[in-house]
Order: structure tokens, then sequence, then C-alpha cells
């Protein structure tokens, strides 16, 4: 997992509540068996015609969102299926950071397993961010995880909560299973103490 | 004395490895369910990093998402990726030891229909599966709830999952549902009251008259779509209902060791006197056969109601995303539910998929025909299932009527497999998602209990339920 300390990037704003996972990767781009060749298809049903063309009128098709590495959207972003193609396309697409007033419990667990870094803001930072995105194109946000600020440059200048334990991942790059497994005598003694025996 | 717990407490206490300060716990995992979408990438993580599976004898697979649902197709697959998802799963069970149920033996189905009729799903225990839809098993007063994929590989590799404590939420329905609605309806309208992020960071558990006098498989549509409002689970407290299920299925404890679990599973019950962080109480007395009329599941009205005007909108931003629904599901405000006419009508999946959802369906269509140029699909949850409603002559009285009788898997729910809608089409499901695009690009879909369906595949409109004509 690529660690994540300070990150300075383009912000695309997609002004909408509860974008669900079926949104950011729909069900027929489900079939690979990687975990690679799924940006292409993020947000393929806004992103593109029937036909395979570009929708004009979606952001990141602008040409002043195509390289954004930060993404900021409304409320109870990720919501839905499981699906962690949805981290895996929003990754590749090569977003970092999404910033929303909420997201869906296990898009954010997926998130944090994927090195993506998700915060969230109240809506009087959120509002003047996706405003800022519109208008100044493009828009640059410098995320801290360290110092746990945003700052921008035209004055904003907010700090944001994470779990310590999350920033202590992303921070590294760690991967959780390994942590897992330095547990495994604990593991080893659970199962011996509650007698899960085999089936 | 000790500090009265919820049942989610207990369940969750009994299982957790280690809860070091300021880190996730990490959970003991008694059941990992596994299907061919969301596991192949685990897999491969595994075989990288010289992983081995812990626990194959505490894992299971089926297929189900991708399946083609004619009888023809389901052996032969067309669609190559799909097929070759398919024989992965086969190969890393086969691999690791892991039990399959296969498309052909009896036992294959939707993950969280299989589970339960298999008896594998049991109270008290603590169940994943790379699905939103786990919250299914909780119905049986274990703790269940969907993965992402990463967290797949973290459960094979170490039986464990790392997880924050939830908070805690109770509603509780009182009364008794009138005649003609159901416990789709039910959890229709709490995420209506709650929203599709109500019961996020919580594990609901339902309680009450209604949920009391529910079956089995009722409890398990209403703890199914607990994860519609954004809850990382729901729970019902196991009772004499949940036991006589439990009786007799393959990996159900038996005999005296049956009596011996009960024991056990009767004291899983919130204690009186555990708190919860929220409680909620629904009046189920007053509930009515509901109908989503946009793109989330909180979305929805009785089907008596119009559509609402986003002027109504108790802010900017909920008007903005009334408009965009209208405009997607192609719908005026203020027309009527029963004036709204469906295209397709979509019966199965793991919130109404079992022989209780299709006997209710059928009892609707018995003696009628659906209506000219509406096409039906009637897929059971699995392959015992279908077994089952065939024995009771369901599928003739489906036939009958002129709906399609498919093979058994996810289907339309979300249409991984050939069942999707064209664009515009609209279509009433059975399922328990309305975002856009979800049953095919374009489509339309329009969340509704199984009797409401079948109402709807007559009629080739809405209409209430509880006005319907039965025929013998």
């Amino acid at each position: 997992m690529e660690p994540i300390r300070k990150h300075r990037g383009v912000v695309a704003p997609l002004h909408r509540e509860n974008i669900d996972t079926d949104q950011i990767i729909p069900k027929q781009h489900l079939k690979r068996i990687e975990r690679t060749g799924f940006g292409q298809f993020l947000f393929s049903d806004w992103r593109y015609h029937p036909d395979g063309s570009h929708r004009e009128d979606f952001v990141l098709n602008h040409e002043h969102f195509r390289n954004a590495t930060i993404l900021v959207a409304g409320k109870n972003f990720g919501c839905g299926s499981s699906r962690e193609h949805a981290a895996w396309a929003l990754g590749e697409f090569g977003f970092r950071v999404i910033l929303a007033p909420s997201f869906a419990d296990i898009f954010r667990n997926n998130a944090g397993n994927n090195g993506l870094l998700v915060i969230e803001l109240s809506d009087s930072v959120i509002e003047p961010i996706a405003e800022h995105a519109d208008k100044h194109r493009p828009y640059h946000l410098t995320v801290d995880l360290e110092q746990q600020t945003i700052i921008d440059d035209y004055g904003l200048s907010v700090t944001f909560e994470v779990e310590p334990y999350r920033r202590h991942r992303l921070l590294h790059g760690l991967d959780e299973i390994g942590m897992t497994l330095v547990h495994e005598a604990d593991i080893a003694r659970y199962e011996a103490q509650h007698q899960v025996a085999e089936r | 004395m000790q500090t009265p717990k919820t049942l989610f407490e207990k369940v969750w206490d009994s299982h957790v490895v280690r809860a070091p300060e300021g880190e996730p716990a990490l959970l003991y995992i008694d059941l990992h369910l596994v299907h061919e979408v969301t596991s192949p990438q685990a897999f491969e993580g595994l075989r990288l990093a010289n992983r081995k599976v812990r626990r194959p004898d505490l894992t299971f697979a089926t297929i189900d998402h991708n399946v083609p649902t004619t009888s023809d197709e389901r052996f032969q697959i067309k669609d190559q990726i799909a097929a070759q998802q398919i024989a992965t799963l086969r190969k890393n069970c086969e691999a690791s030891g892991i039990p399959l149920f296969d498309i052909g033996s009896g036992r294959q189905g939707i993950v969280h229909v299989i589970g339960p009729e298999l008896g594998l799903t049991q109270p008290g225990m603590t169940i994943v599966c790379g699905d939103s839809h786990t919250s299914t098993h909780g119905a049986f007063g274990a703790l269940a709830f969907g993965i992402g994929t990463s967290e797949v590989e973290q459960v094979l590799a170490t039986q464990c999952v790392s997880q924050k404590k939830p908070r805690s939420m109770r509603i509780s329905a009182t009364g008794k549902l009138p005649e003609g609605t159901t416990s789709k309806d039910l959890i229709l309208e709490i995420i209506r009251r709650l929203g599709t992020d109500g019961g996020t960071g919580y594990v609901i558990e339902y309680a009450g008259e209604v949920v009391r006098s529910l079956t089995m498989e009722e409890r398990m549509t209403m703890c199914n779509m607990s994860i519609e409002c954004g809850a990382r689970a729901g729970m019902i407290a196991p009772d004499d209902t949940t036991f006589a299920y439990m009786e007799g299925r393959p990996y159900a404890p038996k005999g005296s060791e049956l009596n011996k679990a009960v024991s056990l599973w009767r004291q899983l019950g919130s204690d009186d006197g555990a708190t919860f962080d929220r409680e909620i109480i629904i009046d189920g007395a007053t509930l009515e056969p509901i109908v989503t009329w946009g793109t989330n599941p909180g979305m929805s009205v009785p089907v008596t109601a119009s559509v609402p005007n986003p002027e109504d909108a108790r802010n900017p931003s909920e008007r903005a995303a009334m408009l965009s629904a209208l405009e997607y599901m192609g719908l005026k405000a203020g027309t009527r539910i029963e004036d709204v006419s469906v295209d397709r009508v979509f019966i199965g999946s793991c919130t109404n998929g079992r022989l209780e959802d299709l006997r209710a369906a059928a009892k609707v269509m018995r003696g009628h025909r659906v209506q000219p140029g509406v096409a039906v699909l009637v897929v059971p949850g699995s392959e015992a299932v279908k077994q089952a409603a065939e024995q009771e002559g369901l599928d003739r009285i489906f036939k009958e009527a002129g709906a399609q009788w498919r093979e058994p898997g996810c289907s339309m729910c979300l249409g991984m497999n050939p069942d999707i809608l064209a664009p515009k089409q609209r279509c009433a499901s059975t399922s328990n998602r309305n975002f856009e695009g979800r049953q095919g690009r374009g489509g339309r879909t329009h969340l509704v209990s199984p009797a409401t369906a079948a109402a709807a595949a007559v009629a080739g409109r809405f209409v209430d339920v509880r006005g319907w004509e039965y025929r013998k």
C-alpha cells in the first residue's frame, strides 16, 4: 500500500449526495479477477455515452479535472454495495484523497485498505471547497496527514480529524493482514479457549 | 450484578480477540461466506504473500452473482469474463479446501439464501461475506456484516477482521401488520424515515410485537435491507421461531447438541435494562404497502400516495436530489403511484427470493394473466427453493400466468448476468436497490414486496394489493 503523508493536488467537485458504489463502478465492470484495470470504468455511466464516447457534461471529462487527485462530494459517499472495486477504480484514476461530509462504513474501510485518505468535513467547509473547485480551475489543495491540515492558495486553512490507527496505517502504508498476523498467538489462544472446533 | 447487555454487545464481546485502546478491535469470525465476484483478488493476494487460508472449515463458497438463470446457459456461460471468474472460484476453493456449493449441486444459490437454509447461519455467530447484504443473517441473532475484498483476504488469512465497535440502535415495531403489508414494506418505511445514512455507524436491533410475530424468512427480508439505511448490521433476538427453523438443517446441531445450543441461544436476547445509543418506535398497525419512486431506497411512498414534489423538499440538496431522481425515473411530481405503469417485473433476490416470497407472489398471480407487454421474471433464491417451489406447484402458477420461471441466482437484482433492463424500462422489483443503472443502464427500478410486484405484473401498473381479487 502506497503511504500518504502530504499531498498536493487538483480538486474535482461532484455536487451530489449519496453517491453509491454502483455509480462509482457499475456492475458490468466487476467481472475482472485482478485488482487493476478499473480506473477506466470509474463513474462509467456518468462519464461515457452508451457508445463509449465521453460525456461533455461530466466533471471528470473536463480538461481541468482530468488530472484531479482530490475528490469533493456530498454526504454519505460510497453507500450501497461493498465492492472494493470502487476504491480500486478511484485510486487507479489517480485519486488519493476524498472529502465529504460523511462516508458509508464499508467504503471507508475499503478506502483505508487501499491507501485512499477519506476526510470528513462539515458542510460549511465542504461547500466553499466545492465552489472554489468550480471557480478557480484548476483549484489545488494541500492535504497534510501528519499535521492533519488542509490549505489552499487563497487563505483556506482547516484542520481535520482522523482516527489515530487509520492515520498511522496510511502514513506508513501498512497492510492490515500483516498487522493482524503479528497477533497470531492471540488468535490461536482465542480458538483454543472458545473451542472453535473443525466443522 | 452484571451490567445489562444488548444482543449486539453479547455477540460482539464474545468474539473479541484483542481490543487495544485506540485501535479497531480484532473480531473472530465463525462463518465466512464467499462468492465469485469479491473473492478472486483476495485469493490472489494470499498467493502473492505466500499465505494460507487459516480455517477452510469455517469458510463456504457458492456461485450467485454472475450465473445466468436459463437452464441451458447456466452450465455454458457465454460471457467469457464471467465464466473466468467462476472458474477462478472453483480453482481457489479446490486449492484451499473450501467447500463449494456449485451450480447443479442442489445447494447452490444466493449466498444469503443458502447460509440460513443449510443451517450454516446460527444464532450468536459472527458472519462475514464480501457482500453488503450479509446483514441478512442477523435475523438469527448473528452479528453479520458485509466486508470489502481486502477484508475478505484478512479473514481468509487470519479468520479475524479488524472492526471499530459500532453504536447500537433499537427499532421497535408495535402492533400488528395490517393484511396485505409485509416485512418488506416495514423495512422500506424504516429506511424512508431514517434516510439512506441514518443507520451509519450503528448496528440495529429490530424488536417489538411485529418483529416477534414474523417468520424467519420475513425477518431475513428486514435484516437484509439494514445496509440500505447505512447500518453496519441488523439483528433480531433468536426465539422459538428461530430454534424451530434450525431443526433438521444439514449444518445445524442435532439432537442433544441442538438442545444444548438452544439453551445458550436463549440467553442472547438483550437484557432488561440494556441501553441503546438510539431508540425508535414505529407503529406497525398503520403501515401501508410501500413503493419507491426515486433512485435510493429511502425515496418511497405508500402505494396509495402520489410522486412527491421537489418543492416540498426540506432543503436545497434534497430538492436537487429529488429533481435528479424524477428526471432519471421519468416521473412527474403529483402522479398517482397507481397510475404508474410497468414494463418488467422481477421477483427474486436475497431480499425476497425465498419460498414464502414465491408463495406470496403466486397467491396473487394464481388464476390471473400477466398484462400483455409486461415481461415477468421469477428467480428462486436457491436450487433448494426452486425444488421446494416446484413441489408445491408454484412454478405452474407463474408459468400459467405468463411469467418466466428461472434458475437460481442474483439475476436482475444487480444485472451482472444477462438479466438486465433496457434503458427507460420500468420495473417493479422485489430486490433491494433502486440506484441509477442498478438493473441495467438507464433502467428504472421501483422496490416493492413480492405481493405488490405480482399485482403489478397482472395489472400492468402499481396497485394496492390490499384490494386484490384472489382467485382459486
